[in-house]
């Protein structure tokens, strides 16, 4: 149930300011959402039908509808600059060999209330229009229709099938069919007698993908371009056939309208279309796509990049990382990263398992006097090896209901222990996850230093403080006393196929290796080459 | 709760009143018996450390098939009080290992046989090579009729390398808190209320010296069991295993 902010009766407020403090509180609560909310990509990411993102001399483009693309150099930050000529709608780019095959198409669409349409291929050396290299060649026709067709000739999209490299294409849109047909992957022309197949109806914007035995066409369900209003969502279906059936996860076929669910609307984000697969390698892979409407940019068309996960087999959309304060558990052992501090004991204010108040122990020879063993401290009651239960049994033994009023225990504070901890940098370890201060991690992006496909880098501090974590010049981790934003200091989160996460420096002092936060022991954390078999180099982000 | 006093988890609760209950049957009928003999009981006088321990032989020993080190030095435990575990914080337990309890406790290679004094009390070095990949260090003091709790051990061995090998990594797992020293240097701290796991916590990158390499550990346990494993790692986690451990060498 909602409600209103402006139905105030509900809340039974009464008199203008106590609509002032709702008002005041709402808008503070969605401010911490707000900033709780992974953001879209930087710069200037605005595009519609974007192409696969292809990797070009160090730098990433995508090209969309009318004319034109994006460039980034680090997948972060994106600007205009792109060159693709023909103008047209929904390109797509494959590279093959040493030749950059372009895809698109003109007419069709029902746009100008017409569905006669033309798709194209293109090659060029580069993508890079500065280059002396640059420049579309060969275009050639690859496929049309008229309006006596059941299909849409544009949203053309390549798969280059790993098994045997033949290249495909797959287009259409909701007007009739997705079809798919053959190209030459050496010259990108249509392959001689090739007979375009039906492999899908009630979606666009298809692309197509091959893991493990299966073929996978995406597609985009739902109404394009109407802005917020949109209901565009990124649907597939597999087939262990490249030419079908492609069925979804209930047994629906494609060509009967079915889709799995693999990305929908969320947060400020309104309609998913125009799926795009990135292979990072290392196992991570991302998927690029557009939303109808970013809410937080005046509700324009936006690229963005995604974590791309898999679930049983099939693809699932996974959301960016998203700033807060975490648990970072080892997939290893489940433990947590912590500081390598003195563990301070909560006062033992619990009944638990052997109930009865605390007992009055007797000192132990050479119990220190620092932390727990304060026996004789008000409600202390360290776990006794002897006690006025007898036989070794602490008082009590045995459940026995509360005899006061039951309350709320606070967690321990920061304040309370950060004090005793070291003014300088503090090694880093992996222990048992108890909610304490030295556990918990907050997380916050890094203006102005770059990114990574989908994501800026992070700097991960001790909840409440500026101790940062850090890379060391022996690929080692600790905690420095004071962010200072140098580049050892800054994190990639890339959430990996399982829906684990990968935690990366940006740079390891001395090195030019990418190493990752890698469980070397259970209990010890260090930097290593990923492994993308071993749990080792997993991590998970949990609330504490 | 304790896990290692209790040994059980709170599922347990009436199994643990079965326990305490044959125990306590146990306890009367065994001082029934002490009474009806007038002397020790008969369990007392079998204790031994096999089948957890043989003597060390003199000829050179390889890790086992993980790379752990089976052949140790052991000193009979030190009486240190605690009545439970978790105290062991990194400052307890530096400052617990920190303390000088006999001469060369820092250097040198002790002798098998060998006695020092500890608060006045006379203790002896036993070169000894564990059964298992850990060292049982309970039924080490159990067997020879030492203190079981509350209780520091140390542990010295020497590993010989047939070359230099750098970024090696030792790695430790304790039952209750430990250190570690490679050469004379502090190697790994494993604090806290600890079960003994193989590879829970590990150096920094180290180098092992070509020839003989000096590792020196400190264990230090309250209630419950106690024991080691020691093995080296490589980059990749792999176990080290072309080396040998051959107590005599460092005489």
């Amino acid at each position: 149930m909602s409600y209103s902010i402006f139905d105030l009766n509900r809340f039974d407020l009464g008199g203008f300011m106590k609509f002032r403090i709702l008002a005041v509180t709402v808008l503070t609560l969605l401010s911490l959402w707000l900033s709780c909310q992974a953001q879209a990509l930087n710069g200037k990411p605005y595009i519609h039908d974007p192409s696969t993102i292809t990797l070009c001399d160090g730098k990433f483009y995508t090209f969309g509808t009318g004319g034109g693309g994006l460039i980034s150099d680090d997948g972060w930050t994106w600007d205009g600059g792109a060159v693709r000529p023909g103008g047209g709608v929904a390109p797509d780019v494959i590279r093959i060999g040493d030749r950059y095959y372009m895809t698109y198409a003109r007419g069709g669409g029902g746009m100008s209330g017409g569905h006669a349409s033309n798709v194209y291929v293109m090659w060029t050396k580069t993508l890079d229009p500065k280059s002396p290299d640059f420049g579309f060649k060969d275009e050639t026709l690859v496929a049309s229709t008229d309006v006596v067709e059941d299909f849409d000739a544009i949203d053309s999209a390549f798969l280059l099938d790993p098994t045997d490299g033949r290249l495909w294409l797959s287009y259409g849109t909701y007007f009739g069919f997705i079809r798919l047909i053959e190209l030459d992957p050496k010259t990108g022309k249509r392959m001689p007698n090739n007979k375009a197949l039906n492999i899908a109806i009630d979606c666009e914007a298809t692309a197509m993908m091959y893991r493990d035995g299966w073929y996978y066409l995406l597609g985009t369900h739902g109404t394009c371009c109407d802005g917020a209003n949109s209901t565009y969502n990124i649907v597939v279906g597999r087939s262990k056939k490249v030419t079908g059936p492609y069925v979804d996860n209930v047994g629906i076929e494609m060509l009967k309208g079915g889709g799995k669910s693999v990305a929908t609307a969320s947060g400020r984000f309104v309609g998913l279309g125009h799926f795009g697969h990135m292979d990072l390698g290392d196992g991570v892979e991302k998927f690029s796509c557009h939303y109808e409407a970013d809410l937080d940019r005046s509700g324009y068309s936006v690229l963005d990049i995604r974590p791309l996960l898999w679930k049983n087999g099939w693809p699932v959309g996974g959301d960016n990382f998203k700033q807060g304060t975490y648990e970072i558990q080892s997939e290893r052992s489940g433990f947590a990263l912590e500081l390598a501090v003195d563990f301070v004991r909560m006062p033992r204010v619990g009944r638990g398992f052997f109930g009865g108040p605390p007992p009055a122990a007797p000192g132990v020879p050479g119990t220190p006097a620092t932390n727990p063993p304060a026996a004789n401290a008000p409600g202390a009651n360290p776990p006794s090896a002897g006690g006025p239960g007898g036989a070794g049994m602490p008082p009590g033994f045995g459940n026995r209901a509360p005899a006061g009023p039951v309350t709320s225990i606070p967690i321990q504070d920061l304040s309370e222990v950060s004090k005793n901890w070291p003014a300088g940098n503090i090694d880093i370890r992996i222990g048992d996850f108890m909610m304490r201060p030295h556990q918990k991690w907050t997380i916050t992006p890094v203006d102005s230093v770059g990114g990574y496909p989908g994501s800026p880098y992070f700097k991960i501090t001790i909840a409440g403080t500026n101790r940062a974590l850090a890379a060391t010049a022996d690929a080692e981790v600790i905690a420095v006393p004071v962010f200072t934003g140098s580049l050892e200091q800054l994190w990639r989160i890339d959430q990996l196929t399982d829906g684990t996460y990968r935690i990366m420096p940006k740079v390891v002092p001395g090195s030019k290796e990418q190493l990752v936060l890698t469980a070397v022991g259970g209990s010890t954390p260090t930097l290593a080459k990923f492994d993308p078999k071993s749990d080792k180099c997993r991590w998970n982000f949990r609330t504490p | 709760m304790n896990r290692k006093f209790y040994e059980g988890s709170i599922m347990n609760i009436s199994s643990n009143i079965a326990t305490l209950v044959f125990c306590v049957l146990v306890v009367l009928a065994y001082e029934s018996s002490s009474a009806a003999s007038g002397g020790a009981a008969e369990s007392d006088t079998i204790r031994s450390i096999a089948p957890y321990f043989t003597p060390a032989s003199s000829s050179p020993k390889a890790p086992d098939a993980d790379g752990f080190l089976q052949r140790w030095m052991l000193l009979e435990p030190i009486n240190k009080p605690n009545r439970t575990n978790t105290v062991f914080t990194d400052s307890y337990i530096r400052n617990a290992f920190d303390t000088l309890y006999f001469p060369s406790q820092f250097t040198g290679v002790p002798r098998d046989g060998q006695k020092v004094t500890v608060a006045g009390k006379e203790l002896s070095w036993h070169a000894v090579e564990s059964s298992n990949f850990n060292v049982k260090l309970f039924r080490f003091a159990y067997g020879l009729n030492k203190p079981i709790y509350g209780v520091l051990f140390w542990a010295v061995t020497v590993v010989n390398c047939p070359r230099e090998m750098k970024n090696v990594r030792m790695a430790v797992g304790s039952n209750s808190a430990s250190m570690w020293w490679l050469n004379g240097k502090e190697a790994v701290i494993l604090s806290g209320d600890r079960r003994m796991v193989m590879d829970d916590c590990v150096s920094k990158r180290l180098t092992l010296n070509k020839g003989r390499n000096i590792i020196r550990g400190a264990i230090i346990n309250g209630p419950g069991m106690s024991d080691f494993c020691v093995r080296f790692i490589d980059e990749n986690g792999d176990p080290i295993k072309d080396l040998t451990v051959n107590l005599e060498a460092g005489n």
